[in-house]
C-alpha cells in the first residue's frame, strides 16, 4: 500500500487537509471555519472507523503497519513506522471521536480567532493520533512533543485568567519529563541497535539494573502526563485555565498518552523492572485515588473538582495496568476510554454552564434541575458514570481493575497484597461523595440566585454534542464485550511477556 | 398425582423471565419520551402516565405468576442466559436470569406490592405534586418507580453475584433519586437532597463490602455464578475456611448498608424525606430486604461459616431491639415506621443469620405486605391532614385559624393529629390491621412469620431470642402509642379536625394490602410449611426445619398484649387529652417522659448516633479533605513547592548562572583579556613621545645594540 | 688605484655626519638633507665594494637606492609643504601630535 493512501497515514495526517483549507479562510469567516474543522474531524473519525473495520481483533500483533526507512544512520535507522494493535485501537477511536465532539462543543464558546483555534486543534489531533500509532521510538517522541505546541497555544491564547502561567507550567512539566525519556530512547536505540518497538520487545535482554533506570526515565515522562500523584500539580492549572474543548482533549486524550506510554513501552520493554516496581506504581496509584477524591471534595470551583477527579480516576487506570494480569490491564485500558468519555462529557457540561453564567463557583448555582431539566438529566447520567454506577461504563472499568488488582494480591503475583485493591475500593465510596456533592450543589436544592432563573436549557447542538458520549456510556456499561474483544489478544500477549520475564527472574 | 402431572406437562414460561426487566424499562422509556406531552392534558394525562407505569409493573407480576406456574412443574428452576457481559481471560459474567423458587418468591412479593403501590401513587402523587407546587414532575416519579422495579428485578433474578450487584446499586440509585424527589424541599431547602445523598453514600460503604466479597469469591472460585460457587463452596471451605468467612463477613457489611442494620442504618430514617409511596415500596417492602435475600441466596456459603452466621444473627438481633427502642421516642408518623422497619429488618437478618432462611424469607414477604400497608396508610393520613390544612387556608371563614397554624405546621407530627378515626374511616381500619400484624398478634400474617423467627431463635441462639423478644415487646408498645395518638381522642390541630379521607384510587390498594396482611400467613402456616417446602427446592439442605413452639407463641403474644395494655394505659384518649390540656410550658413533650425521663431523651434523640458519626467520621473527613485541598495540595504543593521551591529555585539557579557564572567568570575572562591589553597599551604608549628624533634615536640605539651584539658575540 | 678602505672611510664619515644631522637638527629640510647624505654614503659604499669585487649587484642596488630616494624626497617634501601649510613651521620638535 502506498504511503499516502495507507489508512494509518490517512487517519494521522488527514486533519492537515483541514488545516490547509483553514489557512485560506479569512478571519471573519468564523462559521465556515467551524464547519471546516467539524467536517475534517468527522471525516477523520470516519477514517478511524475504517481502520477499525480492517482491524482483526483476533490478532495479538501490530496490524496495518506502514514501515518505511526515514532517517538512515550508521548501524541503525529511524523508521516512519505506524501500526495499530489491541492496545491502541480504542484510544485512536477515542481521540478522533473526542476531537469531533470538542469541535462541536466549542461552537459558540470560542468567538475570538476561531480560525487559528481550529488550526491548532486539528494540529493537536495529528499529534495525538500519531502518538498512539507510532511504533518507532523516535517517531513517537516527535509526535509526543508535537502535541505540546498546539496545546500550549490553546491554553495560552484562549484560556482563562491565568492562562500564561498555566500554559507555561503545562509545557515545562511535560518537557522536563520528556527529556529523560529522550535520553532513555537514545540509550536504548544505541544499545539495541534499533528504534522499532517490536524489535526492541523481541530482543529484550536488557540487564535488570539497567532496565530499572530506563523504566524510571520513561516513567518520568509518562507519570507527569498521567499525572500520577505527586506530579499532578500542573493539572488543576491547565485544566481550569484551558478552554472547554482544550480541557476535554486534555483530560480525554492527553492524559491517556501517559497511561498508554506505560502500557506500550514501560511494561513490554522493561518487564522485569515493571514487575519489580509494580507495587510502587500501584501504591502511588492508590494514594492518587484517595488523595484525588479527598481533594476533589473540598473544591469550590466545579472545573477544579472535575480536574482533581481525574487524578483519582487515572489512579484506577494505573492500578489496573500494574496489576499485570489480564483483568487489571484490560480494565485499565477500558477505564482510559471510560475516563475520556465521562470526564470529557463532564468538562463539556461545565463548559455549557460557564458559557451561560461565566462562573464556575458551585455556590453560584443550585436548583438548576428545575430550570434546565434536560441538562440536569444528562449531567446525572454522566456523573453516575463517573462515580462507577453499575450498568454504566465506569463500573465495568473500575470493577475489572479492582478485580485484577485483588487477584494480583495472590502470593508471588505482581502486587503481593490485597491492600491495594482494598484501599482503592474505598475510593469508590469517596467518588460517590464528591460526585454527589457536585450534583447537589449544581442541581438540587432551591434556586437561590435570581440570575439562574432565566437560564436556557440545552439547545439541539449541545444535546447532539453529548449524545454520542452518553450512548457510549450506556453501551460500554451494558455490553462491553466488543470493547474487551478488541484488546484481549494484545493484552494476553503483553501479560505473557511480563510473565516470561518473571519466570526468567525467578531462575537465579 | 394428577395435579402434579398436569403441572409438569403445563407450558413452561421460563423464557419470559427477561421481560420482568424489559417491561418496566419499556414503561419508563415510554414515560420519558411521551410523558411530558401527555401530562400537558392535566389530570387525565396523569392517569395515562401513572397507568402505563402501573401496567408495566403489573405485567411483571403477571410474568412472575407464570414463572411460578412453570416452577410448580419444574421446581428445580432454570437459568435463562441473555447475553455475555464481561469476559476477560477466565473471568466471565453473563447477563443471565435465574428462575428458582427463591427468586420467584422475591419477584412475586416485589411486583405485587410494587404494582399496588404504583396504583396508589397515581392518586397520591396527583395531590403531592400540587401540594409541592410542580405538577410537571409527576411523570418523573413514575419513571423512577419503573426504574426501581427494573433494578429490583435484576437484583432478585440474577444468576450471578455481579448482576445482583448491578441491581443492588441500581436500587440504591433509585432510592437516591426518589428520596431527593422534592430536591428543593426539606430543611433549608436542601434537607431532601442531603437525605438522598446520605442514603446513597451510606449504602455505598456497604456496597464496597460487597465488591470485596466479589473479589474474594472470584479469585477463590474462578467464577461469580451462583451454582458454580455454591457447588465448589464445601471444597473451598475445607481447603481454606478463612475464605468463606471473609466472603460472608464482607457480605454482612453489604447487608448492613442496604438493609439498614447497625451500624449503617442511619440513612433509612432520613430516607423518609421521599414521597410516601417511595417509603412504602423502597424503604420498607422491597429494597431494604435485599440484604436478607442476599444472605438467603448465599445460604450455602453461610452454613459453612458459623462465626459469620453468629455475627449476622447478633447484628440483626441488636438492630431489632435498638431500632425498636428509638421508635418509641419518635413523633413523626413516618419516622416511627422507619425505625420499625429497621427493627423488623433486624428480625429477618437475625433469622437468616441463624440459618432460619425460610423464616427470614417468610417474614420478608409478610412484612412487605403489612409495612407497605402501614406506610401507604400513613401517607393517606398525612395527605388527609394536608387536605385539612389546605381546606383551612382556602376557606375564608377559617383563614384566621389557618394563620394561627403558621408555617411551621408539620402534617407528619403525630402530636398534631388525633381523632382521625372518625374522619378517615377506611384508613383507620387498614392502619389498625397493619399495626396488629406488626405487633405480632394472631392470626394476622405478622404473627406467623415473627413467631417462626422467635421459635427458631429459641432453638438456635438464645441471646438473639432474648433480643428479639424484647424488640417484639417494644414493637407492640410503639404501635399502640402511634394508633392511639393518631386516631383516638380529639383532634389536636385544626388541620386534623378538617382532615378528609383519601380517594378510592388510594384506598383500594390499601384494602387489597390489608387483605394480604390478614391472609399472608397462609403461605407458611405451621404444619403445612408451604414456603419451606417451596424454598427447599432451591436451598436444599441449608433449610432448617421449622417447628411451631406453643410456649414461644404464647409468651410472645402475651408480652405483646401486655405492651399494648401498657400503651393504652399511658396514651388512652382520656389520659392523653388531660395531659395535652396542661399548659405547654409545664408539660413535657410526651407522657412517657414523666415515667422514664432520660431514657426517653435517649430514644428521642436516637442515641445521638448521627451526631456521633458526624463527630467521628464526617467532620474529620471534611476537615481532612479541606486540609488536603487547601493546605497540602494548594498552599504546600502547588504554591509553595511549585512556585516557591521549583520556580523560585529555578529562578535563583538561573540568577546564579547569569550573574555569578556568566557575568563573573565567562565574561570575566573576556573582559580581563581586554583590560590586560588596555593596561599594557597604556604603559607602552608612554614610549610614544611624538618627537621624530626620539624615534630616530631609538632606531640608532637599536642598530647599535644589534650591531654590538653581532660584533661582540 | 685608490684602495677600498679610503672609500669606506669616506662613506663612514658621510654616514656619521648624516646620522648626527638627523638626530640634532630641528629643521625638517635639513633632516631630509641628512637622510640623503646617509643614503648617498651607503651608495658610495656599494659602488666601491662593487668595483672592488667586480660584482654588478652593488651597482644595481645603488640604482634602486637612488630611485627610492627620489621617491622619498618627492613624498617627503610634499609632506613638509603640507605640514608647513597647517603649522607655519617646519620645526620637527613642534610636530608631536602622534604622542601616545
Amino acid at each position: 500500500m502506498s504511503f499516502f493512501l495507507h489508512p494509518l497515514t490517512l487517519v494521522t495526517f488527514f486533519p492537515l487537509v483541514g488545516v490547509i483549507v483553514l489557512l485560506f479562510l479569512r478571519d471573519e469567516q468564523k462559521t465556515l471555519a467551524r464547519w471546516v474543522a467539524l467536517i475534517t474531524s468527522l471525516i477523520t473519525f470516519g477514517i478511524s472507523l475504517a481502520v477499525l473495520a480492517q482491524f482483526n481483533p483476533a490478532n495479538p500483533d501490530l496490524q496495518l503497519a506502514v514501515d518505511l526507512p526515514w532517517i538512515p544512520l550508521a548501524g541503525w535507522e529511524i523508521h516512519y513506522f505506524l501500526a495499530v494493535d489491541g492496545l491502541s485501537i480504542l484510544l485512536v477511536l477515542l481521540t478522533t471521536l473526542l476531537t469531533a465532539v470538542s469541535v462541536l462543543s466549542t461552537w459558540t464558546a470560542v468567538e475570538d480567532r476561531v480560525k487559528q483555534f481550529m488550526i491548532f486543534f486539528l494540529l493537536l489531533e495529528v499529534g495525538m493520533v500519531g502518538v498512539f500509532l507510532a511504533q518507532d521510538l523516535f517517531l513517537f517522541y516527535i509526535f509526543w512533543e508535537f502535541t505540546l505546541v498546539p496545546m500550549y497555544f490553546l491554553i495560552g491564547i484562549w484560556g482563562g485568567g491565568r492562562r500564561m502561567y498555566a500554559a507555561v507550567k503545562f509545557f515545562l512539566y511535560t518537557m522536563a519529563g520528556s527529556i529523560l525519556m529522550l535520553l532513555a530512547i537514545l540509550w536504548l536505540g544505541i544499545y539495541q541497535g534499533s528504534f522499532q518497538v517490536p524489535d526492541l520487545v523481541a530482543k529484550g535482554g536488557i540487564p535488570p539494573n539497567i532496565q530499572f533506570w530506563l523504566f524510571l526515565a520513561f516513567a518520568a515522562a509518562f507519570a507527569i502526563k498521567v499525572p500520577m500523584w505527586p506530579l499532578h500539580s500542573w493539572l488543576p492549572d491547565a485544566h481550569v485555565e484551558a478552554p472547554t474543548a482544550g480541557s476535554v482533549i486534555l483530560a480525554g486524550v492527553l492524559l491517556k498518552m501517559g497511561t498508554y506510554g506505560f502500557l506500550r513501552f514501560n511494561i513490554p520493554l522493561f518487564p522485569q523492572a515493571a514487575l519489580q516496581l509494580a507495587p510502587w506504581m500501584a501504591g502511588l496509584a492508590v494514594i492518587g485515588i484517595l488523595y484525588g477524591a479527598a481533594v476533589s471534595y473540598a473544591q469550590k470551583d466545579v472545573k477544579k473538582l472535575v480536574a482533581y477527579s481525574s487524578v483519582s480516576h487515572l489512579g484506577f487506570v494505573m492500578l489496573g495496568l500494574f496489576a499485570l494480569n489480564p483483568q487489571g490491564v484490560q480494565g485499565g485500558i477500558l477505564q482510559m476510554v471510560n475516563h475520556g468519555l465521562s470526564t470529557g462529557a463532564l468538562f463539556i457540561i461545565v463548559g455549557m454552564i460557564y458559557e451561560r453564567r461565566h462562573t464556575r463557583e458551585m455556590d453560584a448555582f443550585g436548583g438548576l434541575w428545575k430550570i434546565m431539566p434536560i441538562y440536569g438529566a444528562l449531567t446525572l447520567i454522566v456523573a453516575l458514570s463517573s462515580m462507577g454506577l453499575p450498568g454504566l461504563n465506569g463500573f465495568v472499568g473500575e470493577f475489572t481493575i479492582l478485580l485484577g488488582a485483588w487477584g494480583a494480591g495472590q502470593p508471588g503475583a505482581a502486587l503481593g497484597s490485597h491492600w491495594f485493591a482494598g484501599l482503592a475500593a474505598v475510593g469508590v465510596i469517596l467518588a460517590a461523595v464528591y460526585i454527589l456533592l457536585m450534583f447537589q450543589k449544581l442541581f438540587l436544592g432551591p434556586v437561590t440566585k435570581e440570575e439562574n432563573r432565566v437560564l436556557l436549557d440545552l439547545n439541539w447542538r449541545e444535546v447532539v454534542t453529548l449524545v454520542p458520549l452518553i450512548v457510549l456510556i450506556f453501551w460500554i456499561g451494558l455490553y462491553p464485550k466488543p470493547f474487551f474483544m478488541l484488546m484481549a489478544p494484545a493484552v494476553d500477549k503483553l501479560v505473557a511477556v511480563v510473565q516470561t520475564a518473571a519466570s526468567v527472574a525467578l531462575i537465579p | 398425582m394428577f395435579f402434579q402431572e398436569t403441572l409438569s406437562q403445563a407450558p413452561q414460561f421460563f423464557g419470559l423471565v427477561p421481560w420482568i426487566v424489559f417491561f418496566p424499562v419499556i414503561g419508563l422509556l415510554f414515560n420519558i419520551a411521551f410523558g411530558k406531552k401527555i401530562l400537558e392534558r392535566g389530570p387525565a394525562g396523569e392517569k395515562i402516565v401513572g397507568w402505563v407505569a402501573s401496567i408495566a409493573s403489573g405485567l411483571v407480576f403477571l410474568v412472575s405468576v407464570l414463572l411460578l406456574v412453570s416452577l410448580l412443574g419444574h421446581p428445580e428452576g432454570k437459568t435463562v442466559p441473555l447475553a455475555e457481559w464481561i469476559k476477560i481471560g477466565n473471568f466471565q459474567v453473563n447477563w443471565a436470569f435465574q428462575v428458582d423458587t427463591l427468586s420467584v418468591v422475591m419477584m412475586l412479593a416485589v411486583s405485587l406490592v410494587g404494582t399496588l403501590i404504583h396504583i396508589y401513587a397515581i392518586g397520591y402523587m396527583h395531590e403531592d405534586v400540587r401540594h409541592n407546587g410542580d405538577p410537571g414532575r409527576f411523570g418523573r416519579f413514575f419513571v423512577f418507580m419503573n426504574l426501581f422495579i427494573a433494578s429490583m428485578m435484576i437484583l432478585v433474578s440474577s444468576d450471578n453475584f455481579l448482576m445482583l450487584y448491578v441491581g443492588w446499586e441500581g436500587v440504591g440509585l433509585c432510592s437516591y433519586l426518589l428520596i431527593g424527589f422534592w430536591y428543593e424541599k426539606g430543611e433549608d431547602g436542601l434537607g431532601n437532597a442531603l437525605a438522598g445523598k446520605k442514603a446513597m453514600i451510606t449504602t455505598r460503604i456497604g456496597d464496597v463490602g460487597m465488591l470485596l466479597a466479589l473479589f474474594v469469591m472470584f479469585w477463590a472460585f474462578g467464577s461469580l455464578d451462583f451454582h458454580t460457587i455454591f457447588e465448589k463452596a464445601p471444597q473451598v471451605a475445607q481447603a481454606s475456611p478463612g475464605i468463606i468467612l471473609a466472603i460472608t463477613l464482607f457480605m454482612l457489611v453489604a447487608l448492613t448498608g442496604k438493609s439498614a442494620q447497625l451500624p449503617l442504618y442511619v440513612w433509612l430514617p432520613d430516607a423518609m424525606a421521599g414521597p410516601t409511596p417511595v417509603s412504602a415500596l423502597i424503604h420498607a417492602a422491597t429494597m431494604v430486604t435485599a440484604g436478607v435475600y442476599l444472605v438467603a441466596r448465599s445460604a450455602d456459603l453461610y452454613i459453612l461459616a458459623p462465626q459469620a452466621q453468629t455475627a449476622v444473627a447478633l447484628v440483626g438481633g441488636a438492630t431489632a431491639l435498638f431500632a425498636a427502642t428509638i421508635a418509641v421516642g419518635q413523633f413523626d408518623i413516618k419516622k416511627v415506621l422507619a425505625y420499625s422497619t429497621i427493627s423488623q429488618l433486624g428480625f429477618m437478618v437475625a433469622a437468616v443469620g441463624m440459618g432460619a432462611f425460610v423464616a427470614g424469607m417468610f417474614h420478608l414477604v409478610t412484612h412487605a405486605f403489612f409495612k407497605a400497608l402501614l406506610f401507604l396508610s400513613a401517607g393517606s393520613v398525612i395527605q388527609g391532614v394536608e387536605r385539612g390544612e389546605h381546606h383551612l387556608a382556602h376557606d375564608p371563614k377559617l383563614k384566621k385559624h389557618a394563620k394561627s397554624l403558621g408555617h411551621e405546621f408539620d402534617p407528619q407530627d403525630m402530636r398534631n393529629m388525633g381523632g382521625l378515626r372518625t374522619r378517615m374511616k377506611t384508613t383507620f381500619w387498614v392502619y389498625l390491621i397493619g399495626a396488629i400484624a406488626l405487633s405480632g398478634l394472631p392470626p394476622l400474617a405478622g404473627f406467623w412469620s415473627k413467631d417462626e423467627i422467635l421459635a427458631e431463635a429459641n432453638q438456635l441462639n438464645v441471646a438473639v431470642y432474648v433480643l428479639l423478644t424484647l424488640a417484639a415487646v417494644f414493637t407492640a408498645f410503639y404501635m399502640a402509642r402511634q394508633i392511639l395518638m393518631v386516631f383516638f381522642g380529639k383532634p389536636r390541630s385544626a388541620a386534623a379536625e378538617h382532615a378528609e379521607e383519601s380517594p378510592p384510587l388510594m384506598t383500594i390498594p390499601l384494602m387489597i394490602l390489608a387483605a394480604l396482611t390478614v391472609l399472608g400467613g397462609v403461605i407458611n402456616l405451621p404444619e403445612w410449611h408451604t414456603l419451606e417446602h417451596w424454598i427447599e427446592h432451591t436451598l436444599g439442605a441449608a433449610v432448617h426445619k421449622a417447628e411451631f413452639v406453643m410456649l414461644v407463641a404464647v409468651l410472645s403474644t402475651g408480652l405483646s398484649l401486655l405492651a399494648i395494655v401498657v400503651g393504652w394505659w399511658i396514651y388512652n384518649a382520656r389520659r392523653y387529652e388531660a395531659f395535652w390540656a396542661e399548659p405547654a410550658a409545664r408539660r413535657p413533650d410526651d407522657p412517657l417522659r414523666r415515667l422514664i425521663g432520660p431514657l426517653f431523651d435517649l430514644w428521642k434523640n436516637k442515641y445521638w448516633v448521627d451526631e456521633l458519626y458526624w463527630a467521628v467520621i464526617l467532620n474529620p473527613y471534611i476537615a481532612l479533605s479541606r486540609f488536603l485541598a487547601d493546605v497540602v495540595d494548594w498552599r504546600f504543593w502547588h504554591d509553595w513547592f511549585h512556585d516557591q521551591v521549583l520556580v523560585a529555585g529555578f529562578n535563583r539557579l538561573t540568577g546564579l548562572l547569569a550573574v555569578r557564572i556568566d557575568l563573573g567568570i565567562i565574561d570575566g575572562i573576556a573582559n580581563g583579556l581586554g583590560k590586560l591589553a588596555q593596561r599594557a597599551a597604556a604603559t607602552l604608549r608612554l614610549a610614544q613621545t611624538g618627537f621624530v628624533r626620539n624615534y630616530a634615536l631609538s632606531i640608532f640605539l637599536g642598530v647599535v645594540i644589534i650591531l654590538g651584539y653581532l660584533l661582540l658575540r | 688605484m685608490v684602495p677600498v678602505e679610503y672609500y669606506t672611510g669616506l662613506s663612514i664619515i658621510l654616514f656619521t655626519l648624516g646620522a648626527v644631522g638627523v638626530l640634532v637638527r630641528r629643521n625638517a629640510i635639513v633632516v631630509f638633507m641628512s637622510i640623503e647624505l646617509m643614503l648617498n654614503s651607503a651608495n658610495l659604499a656599494f659602488v666601491s665594494f662593487a668595483r672592488n669585487y667586480e660584482a654588478m649587484s652593488g651597482q644595481v642596488f645603488v640604482f634602486f637606492v637612488i630611485a627610492v630616494a627620489a621617491a622619498e624626497v618627492a613624498v617627503g617634501l610634499a609632506l613638509i609643504v603640507a605640514i608647513f601649510h597647517s603649522k607655519r613651521s617646519i620645526d620637527i620638535d613642534q610636530i608631536h601630535s602622534m604622542k601616545g
